[in-house]
């Protein structure tokens, strides 16, 4: 039986109070160092398949100044969840089990104007509503029937697809990482298998971690008054709603067909890596490409996804408040993506390049003045999104100029876990869990309730202490921090 | 530990679902994974055999061969709208005459019902089948394989 390692077997090095780093002299093979983010506290509980993945990062072929590990950090499968790993274009790889079998999981966060005190009334037919409309669970499908031509043109256009055809407005195209697009997308790279898992998927939840929640801004939780404003956060009591989902069947297929077509090719390029799910080609090769194109098509699909959610997020407000989605100031903040590798022109010791970024559980942070970046977000940085446990809430946060120094313009994704899922289905119930939660004001309905003792906040880190490390290491700021009222969860 | 044919590990991958199944040959092993694989969407035992399902695959490599075996349950679940409670698998293999290589066969015929929530309760959606510690290994009593489920 597999035995979880009980700690950190490499050597240590303290580079700051947030930061610390596995010289690469400590595995063989390592290319380049391993770098940690965490407090102390964060550090000594870190789940010790972090050190092994993260080296395991490392040794990878043309990796880049160092593997990254987050204060979020925690076992997967391969890279770390909350690793970054970022690789020369020429000399490096590109690997579908680092980007991860949910291509594009992100999060989303959708602004209102309305004040806790409207909204609480309502909350138990909002989010039964909300049920109703955004489809959870095992197989999820049904929320927008789409065929094959209209699926690949999803797929290669992403967002400008559904504004295309009504499911959201031209507004909210500025307010998505890659303007809802990746470029690059080709159809002829996707799997007719992954077209066909992911038809009726459009709109769909999933299951898992995936939710959709009803957060209101509490007294005290915004820390920067001017960057919440720029992100449609003006004031205590305002409730938004965050979007957490990804590509569905269409991306899962696309990494499973890739993972074992990298896993034969790795022998014709003269590649081992040390977990069989970090399989990986030359970023250049003709797999390096094929999954590049096929990739960027899962990650549209992921983005119109959470459009399609918006579009009709939007509606039930509309049913259940009696005024336009307008009125209410239903306009997103934004929209980033936590699994994804991307093409992005990054500084290397003082030199501009180009590198494949990979973010297993990471968010984009870019800082102030960043080209990517709509001009609002250019002044502030770009928003953001770290979803939390549905018990404990999440945050709005910032990217900073010393994230594009340090990490490669990344920061964390959630809180992490720290429970396995079988292990915190042992000791929750749902039931209870559910009963608990509405007592402390948080209505929660979901598709299952085995799943939803998965999610139990104690099966994770402590996000706020999460958040605070990265803050205090300058790679992300926290601007507010939102708590539940309701979600749904499949 | 002859009555075991699945259990979950619960101090493996924290973010996903681990686990072990046992066969004393190669078709209880393939039948064993693929109940684990649906155990964790839905308790199998409480699945009829309303619709049935034939699955051919073939492949060089045992652990390959397994590995597409579940990926193809996972796609048929979600093209379908099927889960499935029951696998009845026979593997035969054989020698390639070119290659001299070993060439596995796979017939199951694979029994479930409609995803329909109306009627039960389901658990996790499983996303995919990771290569993540992935590995068939022989035992005293026949053969173990661990999988890593992305959830």
């Amino acid at each position: 039986m597999i035995q979880k390692p009980e700690k950190n077997p490499y050597k240590i090095n303290k580079i700051n109070d947030y930061v610390w780093e596995i010289p690469a002299t400590e595995k063989k093979g390592m290319n380049v160092p391993a770098r940690i983010y965490a407090s102390q506290k964060l550090l000594n509980e870190m789940d010790a398949g972090v050190f092994e993945q993260v080296t395991n990062l490392a040794c990878m072929p043309g990796i880049e100044k160092y593997a990254l590990a987050l204060s979020d950090a925690h076992w997967g499968y391969g890279s770390p969840v909350g690793g970054v790993a970022a690789f020369d274009l020429d000399r490096g790889v590109i690997s579908p089990g680092i980007t991860g079998f949910d291509i594009n999981c992100g999060m989303r966060l959708i602004q209102t104007n309305l004040n806790v005190k409207e909204v609480k009334p309502r909350i138990k037919e909002l989010v039964n509503e909300l049920f109703r409309a955004v489809p959870t669970g095992v197989g999820a499908k049904g929320a927008l029937k789409v065929n094959k031509s209209q699926f690949i043109e999803v797929m290669e256009n992403g967002v400008e697809w559904c504004i295309d055809n009504g499911y959201g407005w031209k507004a909210d195209l500025k307010k998505i990482e890659e303007y809802g697009k990746i470029k690059g997308a080709d159809s002829d790279k996707v799997s007719e298998k992954a077209i066909q898992r992911g038809l009726n998927q459009l709109g769909t939840l999933g299951s898992g971690n995936h939710y959709l929640e009803i957060q209101e801004v509490k007294k005290g939780a915004i820390f920067d008054e001017k960057t919440a404003k720029a992100f449609g956060i003006t004031g205590e009591g305002q409730v938004v709603v965050m979007v957490h989902c990804g590509s569905r069947g269409c991306g899962h297929q696309v990494c499973t067909d890739y993972v074992r077509t990298f896993d034969s090719a790795m022998k014709k390029y003269g590649i081992t890596v040390n977990d069989r799910d970090l399989a990986c080609a030359p970023f250049s090769s003709e797999e390096g490409s094929s999954y590049y194109a096929a990739m960027a098509c899962a990650a549209n699909n992921a983005f119109a996804n959470r459009q399609v959610i918006t579009h009709n997020t939007r509606k039930v407000f509309e049913k259940i408040f009696r005024k336009s989605a307008e009125e209410m100031g239903m306009y997103i903040t934004y929209d980033v993506a936590h699994n994804i590798a991307k093409v992005e022109e990054q500084v290397v010791d003082g030199k501009k390049k180009k590198l494949v970024v990979h973010r297993k559980g990471s968010t984009r942070s870019f800082g102030p003045g960043h080209s990517e970046l709509i001009d609002i977000y250019k002044k502030t940085g770009q928003p953001v999104i770290v979803g939390g446990s549905m018990e404990t809430g999440s945050y709005l946060c910032v990217g900073t100029q010393k994230a594009m120094e340090e990490t490669f313009g990344s920061t964390i994704h959630g809180s992490g876990r720290t429970m396995s899922r079988t292990k915190a289905k042992a000791e929750f119930k749902g039931e209870k869990l559910q009963q608990d939660m509405e007592r402390r004001g948080i209505y929660v309905k979901a598709a299952s309730y085995s799943g939803l003792a998965e999610e139990a906040g104690s099966a994770y880190k402590n996000i706020s202490e999460v958040v605070e490390t990265m803050h205090n290491a300058g790679i992300s700021r926290k601007v507010v921090a939102l708590s539940p009222i309701g979600n749904i969860k499949g | 530990m002859t009555n075991v044919k699945f259990r979950f590990l619960d101090n493996v991958a924290i973010a996903d679902t681990a686990f072990e199944a046992f066969g004393k040959n190669e078709n209880e092993l393939f039948e064993n994974a693929a109940t684990a694989l649906f155990e964790e969407m839905v308790d199998t035992r409480k699945v009829s055999a309303k619709i049935k399902k034939k699955i051919k695959l073939r492949n060089e490599n045992l652990e390959n061969l397994l590995y597409d075996f579940l990926s193809e349950l996972i796609y048929i679940k979600d093209v379908d709208g099927v889960v499935f409670g029951e696998f009845k698998v026979k593997i035969r293999s054989a020698k390639d005459k070119k290659t001299r290589n070993a060439i596995y066969d796979l017939d199951a015929d694979c029994s479930g019902e409609k995803i329909d929530y109306s009627k039960k309760e389901f658990r996790n959606d499983v996303k995919a089948v990771t290569l993540h510690l992935f590995k068939i290994e022989k035992t005293k009593k026949g053969h173990k394989v661990t999988v890593v489920l992305d959830i």
